[in-house]
């Protein structure tokens, strides 16, 4: 009954939707005030149906109701309850569901939220946003349908991927499309602007806060997803230029290339037709991901659920969404002209520099992806793009980008002198060259990687103070340091996603340049030596889990006389998807993790063991989770709340 | 039940990548062979390094990797003996060649077209021509009238 209720909302929100799509957008056209005010009420409408929906999924998944077709392909009942309720995600149909709760719910938001805007503008928002959900929801019912009920229904279902049964990645998708989809409401902002032939500071004001939002989700669903890689996967890996893992990339580039165009319109009403054409970027390459994904059409080893049938529908989507938005840019861009101008040493041209190399990253990170399809259709070679290309081909321009970052972002507006702004930095490029030559100083023999990221990282983290300093002024230290607390959180939010960005460079050099690794047998109470450790193998025990099989191994890692861990990795088999995983033991440290790997019993009674030693890993994390909370202050300062006021003294000016 | 599972899980296989069995005695030769594994792409895996699979095909291709570079071969003649057996499609290294180049050279080129387009559009702002902004103006004949 309840499943069914479900399908009934589904239905109805599709509906729902299509009312939203036509009637505002008819009303903004006409000029009637109640049919574009049909649009809040239908946004409002269509999120409480979808969460109904999804709702109605999560209950049958959590009370195990076999009769229908997708809990049997992804549940069990031997299943801990919070992997029931993330099998309603971890799979094809029900991943949609959640993409399209979320896509009703940032529309529902624009309603509640968005009284402020013009009315038009928020017709016009709510009705693009209302044809991306009438398109997807469209897919669900048509070629995906999560509310299938079997005819005979089994007395056990087919139990969750394995590799998916974890905290860390029970949260990752929710995350993840909060970000693809959040990026819809910038795209809708964008069309709208196009067909209102209309961008001002007071829009750049409305979209920038989405946009932010949107790529802080991003940033913390990436992030969690390649946590759970460096963990589960078993050796440690944390980034593998996977399609899957380009596809949540070239939208996370495209929005940071956005969200700091953004601030040129909104500060200096520039940039306004290349705003626009990101905007329709960053929401083009979400569902160029989703496709990617969703279609299986580039093998990948994230292609858990896919269905290549179901590729050509979302093609078509994409097809409508991106060519049409193209097609309307190509047709009104003209019309946005930008007001403030600039020179060729500014913020602005260094904003530029950003926007170009974090877009021609994203494009070269798309070309990598989709060659090996390109080469099969045109030439019939097949042939692979992997992770040496991606680390060529696409850390220059990262590099690139650390090296202009704190310069660009002290520069003045309008018009700078690079040698006035370097001045200011003396300290900052004083200190990444020391801590540079240090660390070429203390490792001995190695790759150039280090030190060169060592003093990239420092580079950009001081840059970040250096900037954060001189917004305090002039005059006293006291007074100085009072007036940093009372910085507006924009700027906070600025050197700490700066920062965070620092920190992430340098880490994932220092984890690829330093990394120790040992492959060895080992006799249960037998020992070796890694790096300045000692680690005995103490013994090897089989269990079992609520669910899974497991042999797990206890393992002391000794520095000189010191217990520095006891560390269990486990080889763990779930009988019923019929899998083995292994479940690596990590002693996390503040400038190391210890990582230990249990493998096969060998013929001569020892166990295959690998070890590392992984430096800095946890600061991967933890300067995206930096940049994220960057994101956040700069989310939480006054003006975006202040948004609302923005736009009145531009009416009161004669339209030009 | 425990005996089905045991068996269950002996046809799983092994769960790890490189086995301690497989490897070279001599470090340097060792790295090499490392070096070399981890670009190249398992056949049959969904984007896996032969380095990181566990498939069978891997290990096999992993013992070729090192039986020729015992052999005395150098890095890249070991790659083009096992291109020659599996085709282009196990380098994930794509070489920088033929219509590759396309591929590799699309990053730069773009910047170049990108910085160029931008270049040109910012001179033709003609920065020193341009008179003060609207709020700019507004605020300078408030300074003006006080």
């Amino acid at each position: 009954m309840i499943v069914e209720l479900g399908h009934f909302a589904l239905v109805l929100a599709l509906a729902v939707a299509l009312v939203q799509t036509v009637l505002p957008m008819w009303g903004a056209q006409r000029g009637n005030a109640a049919l574009m005010a049909v649009g809040d009420t239908a946004a409002g409408v269509q999120f409480l149906l979808l969460l109904t929906a999804f709702g109605a999924l999560t209950y049958a998944f959590v009370t195990s109701d076999f009769s229908l077709a997708l809990v049997v392909n992804n549940s069990h009942t031997a299943k801990p309850v919070i992997y029931k309720i993330s099998g309603v995600w971890g799979n094809h149909e029900g991943s949609l569901l959640l993409w399209a709760t979320i896509l009703a719910l940032f529309g529902a938001c624009a309603a509640w939220f968005g009284s402020d805007l013009p009315v038009a503008l928020r017709a016009r928002v709510l009705s693009v946003q209302g044809s991306i959900g009438v398109a997807f929801m469209l897919f669900m019912l048509l070629t995906s349908n999560p509310f299938l009920r079997l005819a005979s229904p089994p007395m056990n279902g087919a139990d969750l991927n394995p590799l998916l049964q974890d905290p860390g990645l029970a949260f990752h998708p929710p995350f993840l499309y909060l970000g693809y989809v959040g990026l819809s409401m910038s795209f809708s902002f964008a069309v709208a602007a196009l067909i209102e032939g209309r961008v001002d500071a007071a829009w750049a004001r409305w979209v920038r806060p989405w946009t932010l939002a949107a790529w802080v989700f991003l940033t913390i669903g990436i992030a969690m997803g390649s946590w759970w890689a460096y963990y589960e996967l078993g050796w440690g890996g944390f980034w593998f230029w996977d399609p899957v893992e380009n596809a949540s990339l070239m939208p996370w580039l495209f929005a940071a290339a956005l969200l700091h165009s953004a601030i040129v319109v909104e500060k200096r009403e520039s940039l306004k037709a290349w705003t626009i054409l990101l905007a329709i970027m960053a929401f083009g390459f979400s569902l160029i991901g989703t496709f990617i994904v969703r279609s299986g059409v580039i093998t990948s080893v994230h292609a858990f659920a896919n269905d290549p049938e179901r590729g050509v529908f979302i093609l078509l989507i994409l097809a409508v969404f991106l060519g049409g938005a193209l097609i309307l840019y190509a047709a009104r861009a003209g019309v946005m002209e930008g007001r403030g101008v600039f020179g060729v040493v500014s913020r602005e041209s260094a904003l530029v520099a950003n926007n170009i190399l974090l877009a021609v990253s994203a494009l070269v990170v798309f070309i990598g992806t989709m060659w090996p399809l390109v080469a099969e259709v045109l030439w019939g070679r097949a042939l692979s793009v992997g992770a040496p290309f991606f680390n060529a081909a696409f850390s220059p321009f990262f590099v690139g980008l650390a090296v202009i970052l704190p310069v660009g972002a002290m520069m003045p507006w309008k018009r700078a002198e690079i040698g006035r702004t370097l001045r200011s930095l003396r300290l900052a490029l004083v200190l990444a060259l020391a801590v540079g030559g240090l660390v070429f100083a203390v490792q001995t023999g190695r790759s150039a990687l280090g030190p060169v990221a060592a003093a990239l990282g420092a580079w950009v983290v001081m840059g970040a103070v250096v900037d954060l300093w001189t917004r305090t002024g002039r005059g006293a230290l006291p007074a100085r340091l009072a007036r940093l607390g009372r910085l507006p959180r924009a700027d906070w939010g600025k050197a700490t996603a700066h920062a965070g960005l620092g920190v992430t460079i340098f880490a994932v050099a220092a984890i690829t340049a330093w990394v120790t690794e040992d492959i060895r047998v080992v006799q249960v109470g037998g020992s070796f030596d890694l790096g300045a450790y000692r680690v005995s193998l103490d013994e090897v025990n089989e269990t079992t889990g609520p669910n899974y099989q497991t042999t797990m191994a206890t393992m002391t890692v000794t520095r000189g006389d010191r217990t520095v861990a006891v560390l269990h990795p486990e080889k763990r088999f779930y009988p019923v998807a019929g899998m083995p995983t292994t479940e690596a033991a990590i002693g996390f440290g503040v400038f190391r993790d210890l990582y230990l790997v249990i493998g096969d019993r060998q013929d001569d009674g020892g166990w295959a063991v690998r070890s590392y030693i992984k430096p800095f890993a946890n600061w991967i994390w933890a300067g995206c989770l930096m940049m994220a909370l960057g994101g956040f202050l700069s989310l939480s300062d006054r003006r975006f709340r202040l948004a609302a006021g923005a736009r009145k003294p531009a009416s009161l000016q004669p339209a030009e | 039940m425990r005996r089905l599972i045991l068996i269950l899980t002996l046809l799983a296989g092994p769960v790890f990548a490189v086995q301690p069995d497989e490897m070279l005695d001599d470090p340097a030769l060792e790295a090499r062979a490392r070096a070399i594994t981890i670009t190249l792409r398992c056949p049959v895996c969904q984007g896996e390094s032969i380095d990181d699979s566990n498939a069978p095909i891997s290990r096999d291709l992993r013992l070729a990797v090192r039986e020729r570079l015992v052999a005395g071969d150098d890095d890249q003649q070991v790659i083009d003996y096992i291109v020659a057996r599996y085709g282009e499609f196990v380098l994930f290294d794509p070489p920088v060649r033929g219509v590759n180049l396309i591929l590799w050279l699309a990053g730069p080129a773009m910047v170049l077209i990108g910085a160029a387009v931008a270049f040109g559009t910012l001179r033709r702002g003609k920065p020193e021509a341009a008179a003060l902004s609207d709020a700019d103006q507004a605020r300078l004949d408030e300074i003006l009238k006080s």
